[in-house]
């Protein structure tokens, strides 16, 4: 037993906080998120050089063949540097979907692109009436002979802006909320019959509405079997959140550090702040909550991933017990650094806002407390003696 | 990363739910549930059976001692895995006050002689300690106390005043934090460990009972009594390095994360039989919630204790995580107590086992949930608080 990285899991992590430290310093991610397309493309490529894109996908077609360990230590890093280029939907979510999907054509074609940096895919599952629920879709595709046409609406889309390729979830069969009848559809995000409504997040994201009218596409795009999506997609979303939160550990880690560092810093009444005993429990507080944050980020990655209920009750266990932590070190960190935390130009509300948004990717709070209790609370056996009542019956 | 055992683990986890299963006496079992039952103290005989038949098996009553004391030379991996079987299987508790307390300080600042007199009857079983060092007047400030030996030739003389000592009324030995210096530039260097036998002439116990109705603590009042000198473990004036030592000697199963877990398990089992809106407790979403959240934490400290074993398997050596590690696992027993007590509705008011109640009314199970509750709000008063604990973690850890 032991939580120890591999040689090749502690280069990686090498690489990419080097690069977070390097090329990702505080001022350059300023001007990076105020430009209009709120990305910097050289970054991709520089993410290419360094085989980040190929994470995900298998070593037979030149990937990594990564594992929940791997996007852990990548995108805990990234957190740390609020790193705003779509590593997470596009090669942790859309690639892991094309890598478990793609059949061997669609594999030859797609994967060598995104592994060089050219194609960048996104995947489009949300809705405005679905919430977190993967199976709520009314984004329709109805088959005409070798063509489906697809219409609907989706949400909150990701990197859209910055992507060459969708991929999006529709309803083939089956009522709006039944699991069977999605099926994933590859298109190019050029496509006549996409429409982009593009902004940015509060934190500095950029994400899209897609309007989808009469959008044509051939049915050899079609990707994985058609009305069989769900349960993949479900697993894809599952190792995502993981990738989000891991993404958060590394922010809380920030948040908690910088609050440590500026307590020590600031004086009133002739003191660092820091030697009021009310700030100490605060930070000590905090620095629970990290730990366990990180603990249960922990217990997921080293799960058994491949039992779907192993998997489902580590996944939303860890993001619920994390997204309690986001708020209680969020909060705090903004309380403790009294008006500086409320600044814009000051980063610890960066990573607050961050933060706070990873805690809905994906589902919430709510939500995965509801999914963990469903996995963890049915078929318990009621306790013996539950029948002998006793006194007067 | 990796958390799953070797296969020395598994049959080191097989060897032990063995052990137990064929060594742990169901009249001891039954004896235990009984006076859970009758809201009694458990007597000396159900603290230190299972104690004593640990105590034949390799070391396997003092897992953390070195094997050249007779210790069990468990790695942490196989000390977590002791404590999950025993947990498991429900095992009564080892009193730690002479293995985990005392015994550390006899064989890290002990001579010879103290370490062949005492170490074995601590091993076995037979010698039964407690811990005196918190005074009247002297409780988070430890350092303040005021309970003297002043020596006389070849014996220190004690007087003063120990309180909240858990079990004194069965113990054979107290160890003590005892002022030998009461003009020392500062408080922490004017005291003493010294080792007491309760027989000694004028030292009376006199019980406290706690709010669940449990005599659990006394008061131990010295007068005059008569310690010899060769009972004082390693310098005069250095006992408070010696206690500060301890504190971060023994942290292995303070979070009580194997505990915890039954308990959850149990909670779960209750709820599924208590009914609310003609359904089982368990169906409502307010309770689930209530679980869920419980289990969460306690996953989080069960991968937050691992980390600090990974850690000390690594030689990476033990810190002050240790107070981490106390103030959520209390958390986790208050929390699980207090859900136990929640889930019998009404049925948490009867006290039973009382002269006024002998006729036991409500579900089996709901007996005395309350007390329980009531208890453990010691948990985190004791060992510590967990105010005190934060104070160290601000000022060892995050160096405020
Ligand atoms: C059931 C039980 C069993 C015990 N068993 C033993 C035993 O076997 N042997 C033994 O020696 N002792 C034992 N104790 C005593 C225990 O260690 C003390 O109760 C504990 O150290 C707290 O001291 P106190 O009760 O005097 O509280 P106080 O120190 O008076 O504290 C009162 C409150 O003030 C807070 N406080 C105090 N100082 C600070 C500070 N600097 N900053 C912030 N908050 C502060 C405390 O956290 C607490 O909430 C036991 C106690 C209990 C309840």
């Amino acid at each position: 037993m032991h939580f120890e990285l591999t040689e090749e899991q502690t280069l990686l992590e090498n690489m990419v906080t080097a690069f977070v430290r390097d090329d990702y310093n505080w001022e350059t991610r300023e001007k990076i998120v105020k430009t209009e397309e709120g990305w910097k493309p050289e970054n991709w490529s520089k993410f290419a050089e360094l085989g980040l894109l190929s994470v995900p996908f298998s070593e037979d077609h030149g990937g990594l063949g990564g594992t929940a360990v791997d996007s852990m230590v990548v995108m805990e890093q990234f957190g740390k540097g609020l790193v705003v280029e779509p590593f997470m939907p596009s090669i942790l979510l859309s690639g892991n979907l094309i890598s478990k999907l793609a059949n061997e054509s669609q594999a030859n074609e797609i994967i060598p692109k995104i592994i060089e940096g050219e194609s960048r895919y996104v995947f489009a599952y949300a809705e405005p009436q679905s919430r977190f629920d993967l199976s709520d879709v009314k984004t329709s595709a109805t088959k005409d002979g070798d063509e489906y046409t697809l219409n609907g609406f989706k949400s909150v889309v990701f990197g859209a802006s910055m992507a060459t390729h969708i991929i999006i979830a529709a309803r083939t069969s089956g009522d709006q909320r039944s699991e069977d009848g999605i099926t994933l559809f590859l298109a190019d995000i050029k496509s006549n019959g996409i429409t982009l409504q593009t902004y940015p997040t509060i934190d500095e994201y950029r994400a899209s509405e897609v309007v989808i009218e009469n959008l044509k596409i051939s049915s050899d795009m079609v990707l994985g079997e058609v009305d069989k999506a769900y349960s993949v997609v479900e697993e894809v979303i599952d190792l995502a959140t993981i990738a989000a939160c891991s993404e958060a550990v590394g922010i809380l880690q920030v948040l908690k550090d910088s609050t440590i560092d500026y307590c020590k810093q600031r004086k009133q009444f002739g003191q660092p702040i820091s030697k009021n005993q009310a700030i100490q429990h605060k930070l000590v507080d905090m620095m629970i909550e990290y730990e366990q944050a990180k603990s249960i980020l922990y217990a997921a990655v080293t799960a058994d991933l491949s039992n779907a209920d192993e998997r489902k009750k580590a996944v939303s266990g860890a993001k619920a017990r994390i997204g309690q932590s986001i708020k209680f070190v969020g909060e705090s960190a903004i309380q403790l650094h009294g008006g500086m935390g409320m600044v814009d130009e000051y980063m610890i509300s960066h990573y607050f806002k961050r933060a706070t948004m990873l805690g809905v990717l994906f589902g919430n709070v709510d939500f995965h407390m509801k999914r963990f209790v469903g996995l963890t609370q049915s078929n318990i056996e009621p306790i013996d003696g539950s029948a002998t009542i006793r006194g007067g019956y | 990363m990796d958390t799953t055992f070797s296969s020395e683990d598994i049959a080191f986890q097989n060897e032990v739910r063995d052990f137990i299963a064929n060594n742990y006496p169901q009249s001891l079992r039954d004896s235990i549930a009984e006076k859970k039952r009758n809201n009694e103290e458990l007597s000396r005989e159900d603290l230190t059976t299972w104690h004593k038949i640990l105590g034949k098996n390799k070391g396997w009553s003092v897992p953390g001692w070195p094997e050249q004391y007779g210790g069990a030379g468990f790695t942490p991996t196989q000390k977590y895995i002791f404590e999950q079987e025993c947990a498991r299987a429900e095992c009564v508790i080892v009193a730690p006050f002479g293995p985990q307390m005392c015994a550390p300080v006899i064989y890290t600042f002990g001579n010879e002689e103290q370490k062949a007199k005492h170490l074995p009857g601590i091993l076995s079983g037979e010698v039964f300690w407690c811990q005196g060092y918190s005074e009247p007047g002297s409780g988070s400030d430890l350092a303040s106390l005021k309970t003297t030996a002043v020596k006389e030739g070849d014996h220190y003389i004690i007087n003063g005043q120990k309180t909240w000592t858990t079990l004194a009324q069965h113990a054979d030995w107290i160890f003590c934090l005892v002022r030998t210096n009461p003009d020392a530039a500062k408080p922490q260097e004017g005291i003493s460990f010294i080792l007491i036998d309760m027989k000694t002439p004028g030292i009376e116990v006199r019980p406290i009972y706690l709010m669940d109705g449990i005599n659990e603590v006394n008061e131990v009042w010295f007068d005059n009594v008569k310690v010899p000198a060769e009972n004082l473990i390693g310098q005069e004036n250095m006992g408070w390095t010696y206690a500060k030592f301890l504190l971060a000697h023994e942290r292995s199963g303070i979070a009580q994360v194997a505990r915890s877990k039954k308990a959850i398990e149990r909670i779960k089992q209750i709820a599924a039989a208590e009914m609310s809106y003609g359904e089982p407790l368990i169906q409502d979403p307010a309770f689930q919630r209530k679980i869920a959240e419980a289990e969460l934490e306690l996953t989080s400290l069960e991968y937050t204790e691992l980390r600090t074993l990974a850690k000390d398997s690594a030689g990476k050596g033990p810190g002050p995580e240790s107070s981490l590690l106390k103030i959520k696992g209390t958390d986790m027993q208050q929390k699980l107590t207090e859900l136990a007590m929640e889930a019998v509705g009404y049925y948490a008011n009867p006290h039973m086992g009382t002269s006024l109640s002998n006729e036991y009314v409500g579900p089996d199970y709901s007996t005395n949930l309350s007390g329980s509750y009531f208890n453990f709000r010691k948990a985190s008063i004791y060992g510590g608080s967990n105010e005190i604990q934060r104070n160290i973690i601000a000022k060892m850890v995050l160096g405020l």
